[in-house]
């Protein structure tokens, strides 16, 4: 960790360890607990240290059993404390699915509002890592598909680092999706960097000509993307989600509304994915403010395979985004609307 | 157990059972709908395990949990009113039979995913742990359960911690039409749950004072910090798993057998022998849970519907967002 003038650069790791450590130490009903998350400091080193400075009752190693410790998770918030549970990954987080979606989504409701899950879910995802068909899904759609539960994808520093204070707040379930292939990499981070808002879309880059709607893992493709756009004269706007439920469409709405070109990038297989709601929504309010067919860029849909170049070739690039981009014809001129390949 | 104690038991289970019987000609009459699961036959469970905890105590139950809800002291009005459908019911009508929640009672449902409330119990009893609280989380399940990977899980996770959730298991020999023996290798649940490395007994189902004193064990172990007990209630339910259920899995004789130990009728008989139920007086007793009923059933259909206005509350705090 470097510090200058306010600012200093740290990993993502680091940044989310940040945001653990604060929440630990300023509210004595937080405690984290997972597979993996103390003596070993967290499968992806995420947690370390935490276990020396806080203690073996609020960081609590458990059992391979997703679906009791995320349910203990329910438990301990409906009495009174406030766990962040870690699940290793997004692929085990289907072990947990029936407490997730059956309890920590509905207790409210079907209390008539008598109780509230104050439970903040971390969940590494994404591929990219030669891992396999089981060790490299994207399925934050699916929970973000589920009324009662608060999706979010942090893909900044600064998100990493002030999302789960957001999150702890929140009286409802909150899913902190955390990219795997990010932990490792580097960026600025401001001194006193501290909670950010949950709710509502970012811009990341502006732009005039087309408008790259990305979450999560895809919003670094997207970002270079831009800037290969960038230097063929194409002004593209970026806009990273950053929750997925509630979904913010009024951001993306705007930018279409000025851009009039939209291009959504997605690692999750297209059917029925995030993307594919953002599309629907853009459609449903703004298909008059459209002068091309959207272009999708996701996940080809296949379980994701070993062979790196298969993998590569299975998954989001920025060149496929560049390209989607120049085919919805972002770019100064009239538009011009290009044949389209069949959905795969 | 005082004379008192044992009455209050055989009342308990006597509204209970006048309830539910009235639940079935409501079901019939197109009053409630959807899934309606009775617990006729098992009501000393009800009234035994809940006699045994204080108001502070949490209770995490399942679909089959009328009992339960009224052995918790959830008033009958605001039962039937759920099962109405009516805002004034103890979930503002949103659950229904099967999710019967009271914040007031500690009382967190009402889960109709079999043993999907088991890993909730152990969470509010780890919370116990951390905020320094004395008390307990009772845990009621049924045999059904016992075959799902979430009560392995979680009685090995509450173990492990100590955490003062009780296990209890209301063995009614079924789960939906199959038998015990044709799911479970080693029908001996007690035994197996023992495995865990808790104190693990079986007690007589359809004795109210047996089962409220092994819980009271139970509940007393957990709350000195020698981690959670395993229970294992064995009852019988006389009447079908739901009203969708044809009941043709049982054998009649297997029935009769198990309605001679009738728990209502074995707690009245007990009381009669003891001098603390005569004829007159279980006359009156009747009256008055027939009494009781009439009014909470009049009162909870005099209660109003929620407004259609209103379908999207109680999903988030901010459910007005509806995205």
């Amino acid at each position: 960790m470097t510090a200058t003038a306010g600012i200093r650069t740290v990993t993502f790791r680091e940044a989310f360890r940040e945001g653990l450590r604060e929440a630990l130490a300023t509210d004595e009903r937080v405690f984290l607990m997972g597979e993996d998350v103390g003596r070993y400091g967290g499968c992806f080193a995420v947690s370390q240290g935490l276990l020396e400075e806080f203690g073996e009752e609020r960081v609590r190693d458990t059992p391979l059993s997703e679906s009791a410790f995320v349910g203990a998770g329910i438990g301990a918030a409906l009495g009174g404390t406030r766990p962040i549970v870690e699940i290793m990954t997004v692929n085990f987080a289907l072990l947990a699915l029936d407490q997730i979606v059956n309890n920590a989504a509905t207790l409210r409701h079907m209390s008539g509002g008598q109780f509230s899950v104050p439970l903040v879910l971390r969940i590494p995802t994404g591929p990219g890592r030669q891992l396999g068909a089981q060790h490299s899904h994207t399925l934050e759609g699916w929970f973000a598909h589920v009324p009662g539960l608060r999706v979010v994808a942090p893909a900044t520093h600064a998100d990493a680092r002030g999302m789960l204070a957001a999150a702890l707040v929140d009286p409802d379930p909150v899913l902190i999706f955390e990219q795997i292939g990010l932990y490792g990499v580097r960026g600025e981070l401001s001194v006193d960097a501290g909670p950010v808002d949950l709710d509502g879309a970012a811009v990341r880059q502006r732009g005039t000509d087309v408008s790259v709607v990305a979450y999560g893992g895809t919003l670094a493709p997207a970002l270079d993307a831009a800037a290969e756009l960038a230097a063929e004269g194409v002004s593209a706007e970026v806009v990273d989600l950053r929750a997925l439920r509630p979904l913010d469409s009024s951001t993306v709405l705007e930018s279409v509304s000025r851009t009039h070109r939209l291009v959504v990038v997605d690692n999750a297989w297209r059917s029925g994915g995030p993307g594919a709601e953002v599309v629907a929504r853009v459609a449903e309010l703004a298909l008059d403010q459209l002068d091309a067919p959207v272009e999708r860029v996701g996940a080809v849909e296949v379980p994701v395979p070993y062979p790196r170049h298969l993998e590569e070739a299975a998954l989001p690039s920025a060149s496929q985004v560049a390209a989607a981009a120049r085919r919805a014809g972002g770019g100064p001129g009239p538009s011009s609307r290009c044949r389209r390949s069949a959905p795969t | 157990m005082t004379g008192a104690e044992r009455r209050a038991l055989f009342t308990t289970m006597l509204r209970v059972r006048r309830f539910e019987e009235r639940c079935v000609e409501l079901y019939s009459a197109g009053t409630i709908h959807g899934f309606l699961h009775l617990c006729i036959g098992e009501e000393a469970v009800a009234a035994g395990v809940l006699a045994a905890l204080g108001p502070e105590d949490g209770v995490v139950s399942t679909y089959r949990e009328h009992g339960h809800a009224l052995a918790r002291g959830i008033p009958m009005e605001s039962l039937f009113a759920e099962m109405f459908g009516r805002t004034t019911g103890c979930s503002g009508g949103r659950g229904g039979s099967m999710h019967l929640f009271d914040a007031s009672r500690r009382f967190y449902g009402g889960n109709a995913i079999v043993a999907g409330g088991i890993p909730v119990a152990v969470g509010l009893a780890l919370a116990d742990r951390l905020r320094g609280r004395d008390r307990v989380t009772a845990c009621l399940f049924g045999d059904g359960a016992f075959a799902e990977g979430e009560f392995h899980e979680s009685i090995n996770l509450a173990a492990l911690w100590r955490l003062p959730p009780g296990f209890l298991c209301e063995n009614n020999r079924y789960a939906l039409g199959t038998a015990l023996a044709r799911s479970h290798a080693e029908t001996d649940l007690a035994l197996r749950a023992g495995s865990y490395g808790v104190r693990s007994w079986a007690a007589d189902g359809m004795d109210a004072v047996a089962v409220q004193e092994a819980t009271e064990l139970a509940a007393d172990t957990a709350r000195a910090g020698a981690g959670p007990c395993f229970l294992e209630l064995r009852t019988y339910r006389f009447r079908a798993h739901s009203m969708y259920d044809a009941d043709r899995y049982r054998d009649r004789t297997e029935l009769e057998a198990w309605r001679a130990r009738d728990p209502v009728e074995l707690a009245a008989a007990a009381l009669a022998a003891d001098g603390l139920l005569d004829d007159a007086g279980r006359k009156e007793l009747e009256e008055a849970v027939g009494r009781e009923i009439d009014d909470a059933v009049r009162a909870a259909g005099a209660a109003p519907l929620e407004p259609v206005e209103d379908l999207t509350r109680f999903v988030t705090t901010a459910t007005e967002d509806g995205s």
